[in-house]
């Protein structure tokens, strides 16, 4: 019995086919992994599968009925339920308050509705207490009253999209024995992951897209992680490694004792020190949230630190403002590009002036140079292969990885001595992914130094000379590129372990196949 | 890529045509849902636009409607609302009305000081609300409103006999100007004078697109305007950018009565024209904060204003030309939107397009980018 079946979907955004001829089968009663790099597809896939987006070719059948969904609600009706990764929640009502929003008309708002919550809470496992205040719970608690609102609505097939990106390993298998729960009552799972030590663990069937494609199906009894990697990232196997250091004695950034605090007080960065020096890259490690937009802010000049020293190489700039830092040479990729990076309505060749407007070619004195910065725009689109018909059409109609192909090139045209690069490869596609990856190489072997943050492991360790983790806004650990693995970096994200990182030798988790090929032990942990 | 260019014009143009459409139509369903001739007042109104005489005072009115709308569009272009508009140039009118009543100084310094001193008052009167802005976060919208009021009282007080009032019948003036700080007008023989001050809101204009287009300080501007964050990552300083806006719009705001002042009345009385700051808010939405579409809309408001009187003498009321104005703010606000949505999402799927078919700059690699999303 199949819960649900796609066929040949296909579906195309401006420049970009973000799925096509995509192949799904669930099964009812089965926990199924969607698995994929980040950007492979997977949730346009699930939009597309919740009625968020409508497929441009290809067929979603229901339990064997085809179907065509144009809006959530539909979906919900045919018993489809989405837990999203950033959860909707309104923190000011309770529990049962957010579970009724927008249902009243199921249980009503009272005792029926209480009643019901508590026996599907019982059913399956949950503990949710349905008149807590959702301020008051926890991330795990609060996805928990996600998972309830799914099946309040009557939900046979969950989709659960990054479930365990906000939680801490021992709240992730309390989360994989709810999802057993639910299998066992003969409810479908659509689980999606790029951690392949987690969906080993927890899958009956995998489904791996790449590229915006199905490209295999497989069991995990009967697979390796080896063997799983290898379909996620197909046979290219594009590997940020460095080769050789090129790392110098001479410091281009030191931080001293950076302090930030909140508004109420707490500390958001605490004691931050570090030096990078020329032609060195420092990973900082860290689930998000821990520190790293307040550093990244910090040392581009967006908020001053409240106490602390920031010195670029000889010059004390703790004080300067974010255009004087930009000037001097220090260069920046932001986390989010469109709220930092563009102007979106702006044509492209306004987007190359910007955060450098004061610089050559783009201004002479106090004039803007447009011809020049037109010019310096198309070249900047041809070396860095920047899809675009012309540089006169908006920002906003280029694809993310076009987008961030223009601002690494606008960034690195300017030489920068200093480069913040913050998730540089984002939302961007295999291809382009490796272009970044070796411009900032490239930089690196001319002295630049490098701050890089990223939530990609994989591209943290491979590039980095020297590697940090941040945790509660404090660099808690180090660790050396060249040994560790991403299992070993990702405990000490949880803040489990501090110090030097040393890395346990053991025969299946090479250092070279860093690719997310760790063992699911080593992954729960 | 010339493609594009064309149609950002075309886009540029198709708002204000449908909004002036939509305005048309509807004040004709008004003239006809209160039982007379919907066609025939704009046929008078038209008519008018014909006389010289008419044309004269059109052209007149309009030079201070531009000046007002361009104060307003600098806020406009970084997002700031500058409603003050209108309490910023009636007391710069009035500021410039008292110096120019008790210096006398010689034409060649005499105007340049009263020039000075309308924009001064102007930028001062914004800069308060700047300043409570960026130290209080007070916002601007409540703070240029507050000010309207306090400049009207002010005015009042500054009417006063032992201030510096001189009553002329009836009539609160500020006594008259010496004659070395009048401006002639430009002669145009039985049809009356176009005020010489026309020429400095033609410059204004031109200052204005020059400094927006061609200068870092108007790219900073106009990127704090698209994107507040965007901006403060390239590194211009949100709050001096801020109080800069102010300012600059106040002492343009502050030259908007000059006109009338130094080339007609040449004192500040009662009858001194009121309203044209928030006159000129619509006239800066209707032109799309552009100088050469501010001109237009400028244009048209003053011929709404000056034909419309004729009204009256046909049956008609004149309110109309009101009504139509009020009409037209509200189908501007709508229709820009909608165009520009449209116009972003057509330039979407044209890019798409046109990379499909294997159109990249520079590149002869036609192989499909294949992303996520």
């Amino acid at each position: 019995m199949t819960a649900v079946e796609l066929a040949g979907i296909t579906k195309r955004f401006p420049g970009v086919v973000a799925n096509h001829d995509i192949h799904l089968t669930v099964r009812k009663g089965t926990v199924h992994a969607l698995v994929g790099e980040n950007g492979a597809g997977k949730s346009t896939l699930m939009k597309i599968l919740y009625g968020m987006q409508k497929p441009d070719e290809g067929t979603i059948a229901i339990h064997g009925e085809q179907v065509s969904f144009s809006s959530p609600a539909d979906a919900i009706v045919r018993g489809i339920g989405m837990v999203h990764q950033h959860f909707m929640l309104a923190d000011n009502l309770t529990v049962l308050e957010n579970v009724v929003l927008g249902s009243e008309k199921l249980y009503g708002i009272g005792a029926k509705a209480r009643r019901k919550i508590k026996e599907l809470s019982e059913r399956y496992g949950l503990g949710v207490r349905p008149d807590v205040l959702v301020e008051e719970l926890g991330v795990a608690a609060r996805q928990r009253v996600e998972i309830l609102k799914v099946l309040y609505r009557g939900a046979t097939t969950l989709i659960l999209d990054e479930p365990t990106a906000v939680l801490v390993p021992q709240e992730v298998d309390a989360l994989f024995d709810n999802l057993r729960e639910l299998r066992a009552e003969g409810l479908s799972v659509i689980f999606i992951s790029h951690k392949l030590g987690e969906v080993l663990s927890v899958a009956d069937e995998i489904t791996v897209i790449r590229r915006g494609t199905t490209v295999g199906t497989a069991v995990p009894a009967e697979t390796t992680p080896r063997q799983l990697a290898e379909l996620m990232v197909g046979s290219e196997l594009p590997t940020p490694q460095t080769a050789e250091s090129t790392v110098t004695d001479r410091a281009v950034i030191t931080v001293e004792a950076l302090r930030l605090a909140a508004p109420g007080g707490k500390a958001l960065l605490d004691d931050i020190t570090f030096t990078i020096h020329e032609g060195e890259i420092l990973g900082i490690a860290g689930v998000e949230g821990n520190g790293q937009t307040e550093l990244v802010d910090a040392l581009i000049g967006l908020r001053q630190a409240d106490s602390g020293v920031i010195r670029l190489a000889d010059e004390e700039i703790t004080a300067w403002p974010t255009r004087k830092r930009r000037e001097q040479g220090i260069g920046y990729i932001p986390e989010d590009r469109h709220r930092h990076g563009l102007l979106l309505e702006a044509p492209l060749w306004e987007n190359r002036i910007l955060g450098h407007v004061t610089e050559k070619p783009n201004a002479k004195g106090i004039w803007l140079d447009p011809k020049a910065a037109q010019e310096d725009t198309r070249r900047i689109v041809e070396t860095y292969d920047v899809r675009t018909p012309g540089i006169d059409v908006t920002a906003a109609s280029l694809s993310g990885g076009n987008q961030q192909k223009l601002i690494v090139g606008r960034e690195m045209t300017h030489k920068p001595r200093f480069l913040i690069a913050a998730h540089p490869t984002r939302g961007v596609d295999v291809g382009a992914q490796a272009a970044i990856w070796d411009h900032i190489r490239e930089a690196r072997r001319e002295g630049l130094a490098v701050l890089l943050i990223s939530a990609d492991l994989d591209e943290l360790i491979g590039l980095s000379d020297t590697l940090r983790v941040i945790y509660d806004g404090k660099l808690v650990a180090d660790a050396d590129p060249a040994t560790i693995t991403p299992e070993e970096l990702g405990t000490a994200m949880t803040g489990a372990a501090e110090g030097h990182l040393e890395h346990d030798e053991t025969p299946e988790t090479p250092a070279d196949l860093s690719k997310s090929a760790g063992s699911p032990e080593d992954e729960a942990r | 890529m010339k493609k594009f260019d064309k149609e950002r014009a075309l886009l540029t143009v198709a708002g204000p045509v449908i909004a002036l459409a939509v305005a048309f139509v509807l004040s004709a369903i008004v003239l006809l849902a209160s039982g007379k001739n919907p066609v025939e007042p704009f046929a008078l109104m038209f008519e008018q636009a014909g006389f010289s005489d008419i044309q004269v005072l059109i052209i007149n009115q309009a030079s201070m409607y531009y000046i007002a709308a361009l104060a307003v569009a600098i806020g406009f272009r970084m997002n700031l609302f500058n409603i003050g508009v209108d309490g910023q140039y009636q007391l710069g009118a009035m500021m410039a009305a008292v110096v120019g009543a008790h210096a006398a100084l010689p034409a060649f310094l005499q105007v340049p000081l009263l020039l000075l001193t309308a924009v001064l008052t102007g930028a001062f009167w914004a800069g308060i609300a700047g300043v409570l802005k960026v130290t209080r976060g007070v916002s601007e919208v409540v703070a240029t409103i507050m000010l309207n009021a306090i400049a009207t009282s002010l005015i009042v007080y500054m009417w006063k006999p032992d201030v510096f009032g001189v009553k002329i019948g009836n009539n609160n003036t500020t006594g008259e100007m010496h004659e070395s700080g009048w401006i002639p007008g430009i002669g145009m023989g039985e049809a009356g004078e176009i005020y010489g001050l026309v020429v400095l809101a033609v410059l204004l204009g031109i200052g204005y697109w020059i400094t927006l287009n061609r200068t870092r300080f108007g790219f900073d501007l106009r990127a704090s305007g698209a994107s507040e964050s965007a901006a403060a990552a390239s590194g211009v300083s949100p709050k001096r950018m801020v109080l800069t806006a102010l300012l600059l719009s106040g002492a343009i705001a502050g030259l908007a009565g000059l006109p009338i002042l130094l080339g007609d009345t040449h004192t500040y009385s009662l009858n001194f024209p009121t309203g044209i700051g928030f006159l000129g808010i619509g006239i800066a939405l209707l032109g799309r904060n552009s100088p050469v579409g501010i001109a237009f809309a400028a244009l048209l408001w003053a011929w709404l204003d000056k034909a419309s009187p004729e009204l009256d003498f046909h049956g008609y009321d004149k309110e109309i030309a009101v009504i139509m104005q009020g009409l037209i703010v509200l189908s501007v606000v709508v229709s820009y939107e909608a165009v520009r949505e449209w116009g972003l999402r057509r330039q979407q799927r044209k890019v798409g397009a046109e990379l499909t078919a294997g159109h990249v700059l520079g590149a002869n690699n036609t192989t499909k980018e294949v992303a996520g999303r």
